[in-house]
């Protein structure tokens, strides 16, 4: 057995050289009291790669059209052997990811691991994120069932809130002036094509950029080795933090499969563009904090509509978030405190915002 | 013959005026009986009605006191506006009011003009109906068009605040009708009202279904009747059509016609009538059959195979529910079967209705097609449950392998780390 992996180690190195071997090999991931944070990234893959691989089996049955979208994702729940299953995965690994993700960025922050030179790691994760937001949104209408499309039709009127390009987005993004089956094929294309395509140059830079740039060690980390002159410990990261990685991917599959099986994703009941929108539609919980916000927001201030006034908000905030390793000059001294200060301040923001509009 | 006189003498005036046959004015006419009747103010007779007609649909289309009262409405003068000669008649008899108000609403062309659906006939039917004849023979105390309509605010039918609105007319009726002291001497009961309260045509109207029967669907409005031994099966069949056919071919039919039996009304009730439900029909203690029918005889035998048929769908149907919502209780998805189930239930609801053609096979045979389909449906629900064991049994084994492979990983690491010197961190940038 070891003969047969040391051929294969000597045949891949006879063609690819010594690098990439040399590389896993001499990789290291620093060990100190906030290194389960660096876990959330490997899972964030992990849940992409789920997603992909379900995707595409699901991909197998799906029907993007009005008249039978809904019934092909009926025909995947009831008639396909483990249909059931992987609808479920797929739905649940797409909640857990943008958790997952959100709680990876967070960490990043905090952790200040966007300091010089690693701008780019952090614009890229931001990035991504904003995708994975765009992948909920469009998968959301999919299966063209009544609370996915009246939560796409409350979700894209924001878009006509954009100055200046409002209307045009709208049309765009909708196929027309409704949400109708231009939208949905639109959507299909977008979470399937466009989407995928974008995840996997960013997400390859991303990653390119870890391995190139290494893990980041908190500043406080490594002030408080600099003092006490004590040397920083670390794993290797073949085989230690890879094992360590795959527990963590083990304990979530096995999450995601009780998820799908003690509670599977309702598929509600067929969308009907003729009814009134019901009481009560809600977007998926990740955008409910940017939805609450815009409840709350009055309908006008001074000569702005509140609308219009809270998209260009969130527009202006989301470029910051992607612009603070510029932004935060000194990330360990006031300036960086100042930062921690106001992140936290954000993340109660979202959760107290999304515990109201739950 | 004074009160003839001088209606025809109003009706010549408001013709010469042409009110009766002018087309809607496009602004307000002059109307200066308000002027001084609104002075009057609280005063039930002269200022109540003149507050009243603001909300009247007569003044809502632009007409005024005098389309009704006479007189004419453009003199300021209160003796030139209530000049008799000028067609006056003041407070109208109330032998009068029906052809009063037949003045418009008999002529079609005049009325297209306002309403081009509304009907012209009322008079004509009014002269069929008990009320009509009564007032022909000089009974006053008969209702008139305002007993129903109201007298100053009159409101098209389709209005809540109408008392000919479906939700107020049994009220209405019931204003006369379940009035003792109104109805003594037409020797006819006086507790309708408080029979159809309790029936199940009224909760279904209370429960805001509009089409559900209130007094003028069954005895009709203008021509207001009883209906006849004959034809109550006609009135009752023209909501439950069904129900109509299949008992003119039922065996019941023709001796029920000797005996004069009111078909429908035999077996359910009149103003009263109750819910139905599988135990009316059978040799239950409840069931109407046996009031007729004694054990031994052949529609005894039918009775009991019907009740049988029905409630062995009803109860296949129960187990069939019972099973999918379980089902769905826990998150399966039996979308499919419940379209099934909702078959059978057709099925069941037609068999209750074939009843009504007293024909045991019949009924039997309808029954029979939904027990298949109350079958396909429980197959699916026990389907859906050994489903949902398959995955909570495939879930139980995969977390044991997970949790095994966990604890196999933990082991390896320890295994690899072991003895091993602690590596200092060194990141090559």
């Amino acid at each position: 057995m070891t003969s047969a992996l040391e051929q294969l180690r000597v045949w891949l190195e006879e063609r690819f050289g010594h690098g990439l071997g040399d590389a896993i090999r001499k990789k290291q991931v620093p060990r100190h009291r906030h290194s389960l944070w660096y876990y959330l990234g490997g899972m964030t893959l992990f849940l992409f790669l789920i997603q992909v691989v379900t995707g595409i089996l699901l991909l197998l049955y799906y029907r993007p059209s009005p008249g039978e979208a809904f019934e092909s994702v009926q025909f995947i729940m009831t008639k396909v052997q483990f249909g059931w299953l992987i609808r479920g995965l797929h739905a649940w690994a797409a909640n857990l990811l943008i958790l997952v993700a959100m709680l990876h960025m967070f960490s990043a922050f905090f952790l200040k691991a966007y300091r010089k030179p690693r701008e780019l790691t952090w614009i890229t994760g931001c990035l991504l994120f904003f995708i994975f937001l765009g992948f909920g949104f469009s998968g959301y209408l999919l299966p063209w069932n009544e609370l996915a499309f009246f939560a796409t039709k409350v979700g894209t009127e924001m878009m006509a809130a954009v100055p200046f390009i409002g209307e045009w987005l709208l049309t765009v993004f909708r196929g027309g002036e409704e949400v109708t089956g231009a939208t949905l094929t639109r959507f299909f294309g977008f979470h399937v094509a466009v989407f995928p395509a974008l995840t996997t140059l960013v997400l390859g830079i991303h990653l390119f950029l870890v391995q190139q740039l290494g893990m980041s060690v908190p500043p406080s980390v490594e002030r408080a080795h600099r003092q006490s002159g004590q040397p920083l410990r670390a794993h290797p990261f073949f085989p230690g933090f890879l094992l360590r990685d795959l527990i963590g991917w083990y304990i979530a599959l096995g999450i995601l499969a009780a998820l799908a099986a003690l509670d599977p994703w309702e598929l509600g009941v067929k969308a009907d563009p003729f009814v009134p929108t019901p009481a009560g539609i809600k977007p998926e919980w990740y955008f409910l904090f940017l939805f609450q916000t815009l409840k709350v927001i009055p309908a006008r201030l001074l000569w702005i509509e509140g609308e219009q006034l809270a998209v260009m908000l969130f527009g202006v905030v989301a470029l910051l978030w992607v612009l603070v390793p510029f932004l935060d000059r000194n990330p360990e001294g006031r300036s960086g405190r100042v930062f921690t200060a106001v992140g936290a301040v954000a993340v109660a923001y979202i959760i107290g915002m999304t515990v109201w509009a739950w | 013959m004074r009160t003839r006189c001088r209606l025809v003498l109003f009706f010549l005036t408001v013709g010469a005026c042409g009110l009766g046959a002018q087309s809607p004015p496009s602004s307000p006419p002059t109307n200066t009986c308000l002027d001084c009747h609104l002075i009057f103010e609280d005063d039930e007779h002269l200022g109540v009605p003149a507050q009243l007609f603001a909300g009247d649909i007569h003044a809502a289309r632009g007409l005024t006191c005098a389309a009704c009262h006479g007189g004419d409405p453009r003199e300021e003068d209160s003796d030139k506006s209530m000049d008799p000669a000028k067609g006056f008649i003041g407070v109208p008899k109330r032998a009068d009011i029906p052809r009063l108000c037949a003045h418009c609403h008999s002529d079609a062309v005049f009325m297209r003009s306002y309403n081009p659906r509304l009907r012209t006939d009322q008079l004509a039917q009014y002269g069929t109906s008990v009320h009509g004849q009564r007032l022909r023979r000089g009974d006053t105390r008969v209702a008139v068009c305002s007993d129903c309509h109201g007298i100053h605010d009159i409101r098209p039918a389709s209005a809540t605040l109408s008392r000919v609105h479906p939700l107020r007319l049994p009220q209405t009726c019931a204003g006369c009708h379940s009035d003792r002291e109104h109805m003594k001497g037409y020797e006819i009961p006086t507790d309708q009202w408080d029979e159809y309260r309790a029936s199940v045509h009224y909760r279904t109207l209370a429960g805001g279904d509009l089409a559900a029967p209130t007094c003028a669907t069954c005895h009709g409005n203008h021509g207001a009747a009883p209906p006849g031994v004959a034809s109550v099966e006609r009135v009752c069949g023209t909501c439950h059509v069904f129900q109509e056919q299949l008992f003119d071919q039922s065996p019941h039919k023709q001796p029920w016609d000797m005996m004069e039996l009111a078909s429908c009304l035999t077996c359910h009730g009149n103003h009263g009538i109750q819910p139905t439900g599988d135990f009316l029909v059978g040799t239950g203690e409840e069931a109407f059959c046996i009031n007729c029918h004694l054990e031994g005889d052949g529609g005894w035998e039918t009775a009991e195979k019907i009740h049988a048929a029905l409630v062995g769908l009803d109860s296949a149907l129960a187990d069939a529910a019972g099973l999918l919502d379980q089902a769905e209780r826990a998150g399966m998805d039996v979308g499919e079967a419940r379209l099934v189930q909702a078959n059978a239930r057709e099925s069941l609801i037609k068999a209750r209705v074939d009843v009504h053609a007293f024909n045991a096979a019949r009924v039997e045979e309808t029954v029979e097609s939904g027990l298949e389909l109350a079958a396909e449906a429980h197959q699916a629900g026990e389907a859906a449950l050994d489903e949902l064991a398959f995955r909570r049994k495939g879930l139980g084994l995969s977390l044991l392998a997970i949790a095994f492979v966990v604890f196999s990983l933990w082991l390896l690491i320890r295994h690899i780390e072991r003895g091993k010197e602690e590596i200092i961190y060194k990141h090559e940038q």
